[in-house]
């Protein structure tokens, strides 16, 4: 008798999934919060299991790069800096020395260049090289804290943000980026800096930006806050 | 030698006495697999529908006859890419653990000899085929399973273990690169992860098709253990 219960049970939740299918349920007040629980639950797999701090993403040659590499932005018209030269990242939070970084100071320190595939969310992937300075050269530039266990990262894309894990944000592949495909950034993909690793989904990667800031607190996102996977690693 | 006389009324045909079938762990697997594998589905089409190809950005793309194509709402499930995304790594769980437990169940009772095809299989399947084709006129012997049920049965289980792994590589393509490689890179992973829709799908008419044609005691014997049909023999 448990098992005829359990499968009218059963064949009860078939029919509310396909009648909430009729209008693209999102799982609505009741089931919502149960899948942005495991959502938290699959980001935890994600960071402690299937991330490697020392694994590399494979690299492409050059000559695989995609012509045309998709870019966009959260404004309703592309940022662009009034002032270019006096554009300057700040480093703050739990860190000895707060920084306050020119892009030729930046430019100045450890190079990375990869050429590496890009994984959007929506599936599509472009292979594109990057260049720019490791987050781990900037971590101990300003001597991060050991209390630090996230980092933030803001831009003037209409305050689009993104918060890290503190191991993805430490990756050797993980580059606040002022080139790619051996030219400057562009405006397009987030000029004069953004930031960018093969370990994460493009929309972790923020563009414009304007501050790095380590905490002790998770830091939402603009797309984590309405629902995407807050870790985003591939 | 005297003939007896005909009975004026027949005797009750005495009923087949019921055969127990399924374990409970196949049943609650079963019904289990279908509710949650129709989520996966149904909000692998609302992900689908944020880019709706197969290939790197530049093409050249797979054939596909669902290119850039948007399935109707009453088939997804999430409402937005988001929603469908939590949708799909929620249920993934379950099914997942479903899975594992069938798997498990068929491993430790024997079971799987009942289900597995083997080589030793071919003939009877070359006979039964013949048989659906009445070429033969006599029903081949079987256990449970005739042998084309066991190749169905065999198949659609290796799907379900491709559909894992390729959701794998999709998910993790560079902490997997290994997998990912394996199907073929990123874009031809999502592309077989996308097939496994419409072969589940193919399968799950005619499995229904067939119950209702040529066994339907076997649609009760899926939900109470319990076989009272035609081919009891067969157990």
């Amino acid at each position: 008798m448990i098992d005829r219960r359990a499968f009218l049970r059963l064949a009860a939740g078939a029919g509310s999934a396909s009648l909430a299918a009729a209008c693209g349920w999102d799982g609505g007040n009741a089931v919502r919060p149960l899948l942005l629980d495991v959502s938290r639950l699959n980001d935890w797999v994600g960071e402690k299991i299937l991330f490697s701090k020392t694994r590399l993403a494979p690299q492409y040659d050059i000559a695989e790069r995609t012509a045309r590499l998709p870019a966009y932005f959260i404004s309703p018209t592309m940022p662009v800096l009034q002032n270019p030269s006096a554009w300057r990242l700040q480093v703050s939070g739990l860190v000895r020395r707060p920084l306050s970084l020119s892009i030729d100071e930046l430019q100045a320190m450890p190079r990375t260049t990869y050429t590496v595939k890009h994984h959007c969310v929506e599936g599509w992937s472009a292979i594109a090289t990057w260049h720019g300075v490791p987050m781990s050269a900037i971590a101990e530039r300003c001597g991060m804290l050991p209390q630090a266990r996230y980092v933030r990262f803001d831009s003037f894309d209409s305050g689009y943000m993104n918060g890290w894990d503190l191991a993805s944000a430490m990756h050797p592949q993980t580059i606040l980026a002022y080139g790619m495909n051996d030219n400057p950034l562009p405006e397009s993909h987030g000029a004069p800096l953004r930031l960018y690793s093969p370990t994460k989904l493009g929309y972790k990667m923020t563009k414009y930006l304007v501050s790095v800031t380590f905490t002790a607190e998770r830091p939402g996102g603009y797309w984590e806050d309405q629902g995407y996977p807050w870790f985003g690693g591939v | 030698m005297t003939v007896p006389p005909v009975p004026t009324t027949l005797p009750p045909v005495p009923a087949a006495p019921p055969v127990k079938r399924h374990h409970w762990i196949v049943r609650l697997t079963h019904w289990m697999t279908f509710v949650l594998l129709a989520g996966m589905i149904m909000s692998g089409l609302q992900i689908y529908g944020a880019y709706a190809r197969f290939g790197e950005r530049d093409g050249p793309y797979y054939v596909n006859a669902f290119e850039d194509h948007a399935f109707p709402t009453w088939s997804r499930l999430g409402g937005w890419l988001a929603g469908g995304l939590n949708w799909h790594f929620t249920l993934m769980w379950p099914l997942v653990a479903g899975g594992f437990l069938y798997l498990s169940y068929l491993a430790l009772s024997g079971e799987w000899r009942s289900l597995l095809f083997r080589p030793r299989d071919i003939h009877g399947a070359v006979e039964m085929q013949k048989y659906y084709l009445r070429l033969r006129k006599d029903h081949p012997p079987q256990g449970k399973h005739n042998p084309l049920q066991k190749l169905a049965y065999t198949f659609i289980i290796l799907l379900g273990v491709l559909s894992v792994l390729t959701g794998f590589a999709i998910y993790k393509p560079t902490q997997l690169s290994w997998l990912t490689a394996l199907f073929g890179g990123f874009q031809a992973a999502r592309y077989w992860h996308f097939w496994a829709v419409w072969i589940f799908t193919a399968f799950l008419i005619v499995h229904v098709i067939l119950v209702f044609v040529v066994d339907p005691a076997s649609l009760r014997a899926m939900i109470s253990g319990w076989y009272r049909g035609r081919f009891p023999s067969h157990d």
